[in-house]
């Protein structure tokens, strides 16, 4: 079992550099922006019910996410609108959902917290906290099972490693050798609750002592969790079990809209923002020219289009008929 | 049709259904090597191999999860929790994914997993180890529950419950494993969920019952036309949810008046859902208020007199039926 920590280290995928980058730049600024304005959408009462931003964490979703394959599955928990969008369903179905309208991931019927898409093999969106840990063990199972050559990442915070799911899931999936990647945005809180009042130990040498192998990544580093990723994802593939990830991240936002941020101080975040996931990866890509200033002006102008569309498509978005209230509830059996 | 205990006809819905598909695999704790808290699953795990019979460590909050999460992936797991006390700890699956992922999603995600759980007290286990729940988890929309009473219903309700899509609750009456009874032994014998059976035809008062409830209402039909030559039509509901309100409502029109039997208690049990719903149907039918015979009040005690007493008895029917008159 190898246990080791990485910062930045170069991507090892096939597509070239540049373009990858570009990409991972295109997708994290997407998700901020999307962000941005979710949170408008909020104080207009256009969102309701729970939000909770991802602004900060950019860098775990694009990052691990980008490794995977259409087969791999990925279950998520409630802070979930950056793996979907990452995961590449479109912003203005995400929206929609958050809007509640009929054009949504779940026809309305989700909201933020569960945000699933089924051709994107994405599970969700859960808001139990730890509670979709056991589900993404049986996600792997069934492929492990069927013999598929498909991996399903569960991502999951801070928090939820002191709830009993985590301990349970990890052992069977190590136990059962399930094709796992357990992947932790440890952003320091579980809502006002800090790390060091929350777990006992250093969280990846938890998954050690389920004898999973264990990585901590710098989580501001979309390249960095790029590969470790990538790594994880291999391993998985060769019927090795499940790996751990633990991505060292930071929220900008209050936990959800309705934090009242006494548990921080303001200056820690401030702290954070100097190792901004996107100026990281921007300043990196202009001293290593691959874009220019002006190349960033535009992916910035594209994603402000594309969220600005997005908000348009769901405002149009018409409102769930109140007839489709038991739509979902059972599927229909074939034979009645 | 053969005369088998119920705990071997559940034995071959089980087998029958994993030859029949072979998406069908089983977890649970002790279903393999040790054959079964209560035998129901003896001899699979030779015959199927342990990935197709998996044991599993405690642990009922993972493998409902890992359930849920196989179903979702293309499988159609059984997942045996020893018994529905256990359920508890792990309770947040079935209710917030298991009955939920459809909906939440839309309608994009279904969950086919079969949930089998022993139940009831009578067996002086205590507090702990007694409950009747089939009523708690009818509650949850998402859910199916299904209680049968008797062998031949036990296999066709079983291996009709690997057909579903969804999420079906099946609990099983610890203290009916060992009673005998007719089995068809068709491999395609199947009974339909929301049909209640009527065990017996009769004129001056309907008595409902389901799971082991059904024994005790069928013994006081007997007590009732013996000693006091009173007709009682008794039925098993079978299925709770979906349930079978129709069959229930056509009976009181026939004998105006309803006596509810129940192992749960009473305070906000399933006896008091089927009651309002009754009351709702066919007010203007019934000669007096609906009864219910339910378990006692209290958490369930060890001595064998105090938890007799705080069980329903047949002779706690008769008293209502002759209360009612
Ligand atoms: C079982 C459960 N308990 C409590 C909550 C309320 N709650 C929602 S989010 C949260 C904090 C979770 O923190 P973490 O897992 O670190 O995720 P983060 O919000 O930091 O992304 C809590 C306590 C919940 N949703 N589920
Ligand atoms: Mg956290």
């Amino acid at each position: 079992m190898k246990t080791e920590t990485l910062t930045s280290a170069p991507a090892t995928s096939s597509e070239p550099k540049d373009e990858q980058f570009e990409r991972f730049l295109y997708q994290m600024l997407l998700i901020r922006r999307f962000e941005e304005r979710t949170g408008e959408m909020y104080t207009k009462g256009k969102v309701r019910g729970f939000l909770h931003l991802y602004i900060g964490e950019e860098a775990c979703a694009v990052g691990s996410i980008s490794a995977l394959r259409p087969q791999d599955k990925l279950i998520t928990h409630y802070r979930d609108h950056g793996h979907a969008i990452a995961r590449g369903i479109a912003p203005q179905r995400i929206m929609a959902e958050l809007f509640g309208r009929v054009d949504g991931t779940s026809k309305g019927r989700g909201g933020s917290m569960h945000i699933f898409d089924k051709q994107a093999n994405f599970y969700g969106g859960h808001a139990i906290v730890g509670g979709h840990m056991p589900v993404a063990v049986g996600l792997g199972l069934a492929a492990k099972m069927q013999g598929q050559d498909s991996v399903t990442m569960c991502v999951f915070g801070d928090g939820g490693v002191a709830e009993g799911e985590f301990h349970e899931s990890l052992n069977l999936s190590s136990l059962w050798k399930t094709p796992n990647i357990w992947f932790l945005e440890n952003n320091g809180y579980g809502m006002g609750l800090p790390l060091a009042k929350s777990v006992a130990n250093e969280i990846y040498r938890l998954a050690e002592a389920y004898r999973i192998p264990s990585v901590r990544v710098d989580g501001m580093d979309v390249v960095g969790v790029h590969e470790v990723t990538e790594k994880a994802l291999e391993h998985c593939r060769t019927g090795e079990g499940p790996y751990f990830i633990e991505a060292m991240t930071y929220r900008y936002r209050g936990h959800s809209m309705a934090d009242a941020e006494l548990y921080r101080q303001k200056s820690e975040v401030e702290e954070f923002r100097k190792r901004d996931p996107i100026e990281r990866l921007k300043a990196r890509m202009l001293q290593e020219d691959m874009i220019t200033d002006r190349d960033y002006d535009e992916l910035v102008a594209r994603v402000e289009e594309e969220v600005a569309q997005a908000i348009q498509f769901a405002d149009a978005s018409a409102q769930p008929g109140l007839d489709t209230l038991y739509d979902g509830i059972y599927k229909e059996n074939a034979n009645g | 049709m053969a005369e088998m205990r119920m705990r071997d006809a559940l034995h071959d819905a089980l087998r029958e259904e994993m030859l029949r598909d072979e998406r069908v695999f089983l977890m649970g704790e002790d279903i393999g090597g040790y054959g079964g808290s209560y035998a129901v699953t003896r001899g699979l795990q030779t015959e199927f191999g342990p990935e197709r019979v998996r044991d599993t460590p405690i642990a009922e909050s993972g493998i409902l999860g890992a359930g849920i999460g196989a179903a979702l992936g293309g499988l159609r797991p059984m997942v045996e929790i020893m018994t529905i006390n256990f359920s508890f700890v792990g309770i947040d699956q079935i209710i917030n994914n298991a009955s939920k992922f459809s909906y939440m999603s839309g309608g994009q995600f279904n969950v086919p997993i079969v949930i089998r759980m022993a139940s009831g007290g009578g067996s002086q286990l205590g507090a702990t180890h007694s409950h009747s729940l089939e009523g708690m988890y009818a509650h949850f929309p998402g859910l199916k529950v299904v209680c049968p009473s008797n062998a031949a219903d036990a296999k066709g309700l079983l291996k009709r419950a690997f057909r579903d899509e969804n999420p079906v609750i099946f609990i099983e009456h610890a203290a009916l494993y060992g009673t005998k009874g007719e089995v068809p032994d068709d491999p395609d014998f199947l009974i339909e969920f929301g049909k209640a059976s009527v065990l017996q035809e009769g004129t001056d008062v309907t008595v409902i019952g389901y799971s082991g409830s059904v024994h005790q209402a069928i013994r006081a039909a007997k007590l009732l036309e013996e000693q006091e030559e009173l007709s009682a039509e008794v039925i098993d509901l079978r299925t709770l949810r979906p349930l079978d309100i129709e069959t229930v409502v056509q009976s009181v029109k026939k004998t105006n008046r309803a006596v509810i039997v129940e192992d749960d208690w009473r305070f906000g049990g399933f006896g008091a859902e089927l009651s309002a719903q009754i009351m709702e149907r066919a007010f203007d039918w019934l000669d007096a208020p609906v009864a219910r015979v339910s378990g006692k009040d209290v958490p369930m005690p060890y001595n064998r007199n105090l938890e007799f007493a705080a069980l329903p008895s047949e002779e706690d029917v008769v008293e209502a039926v002759l209360a009612m008159l």
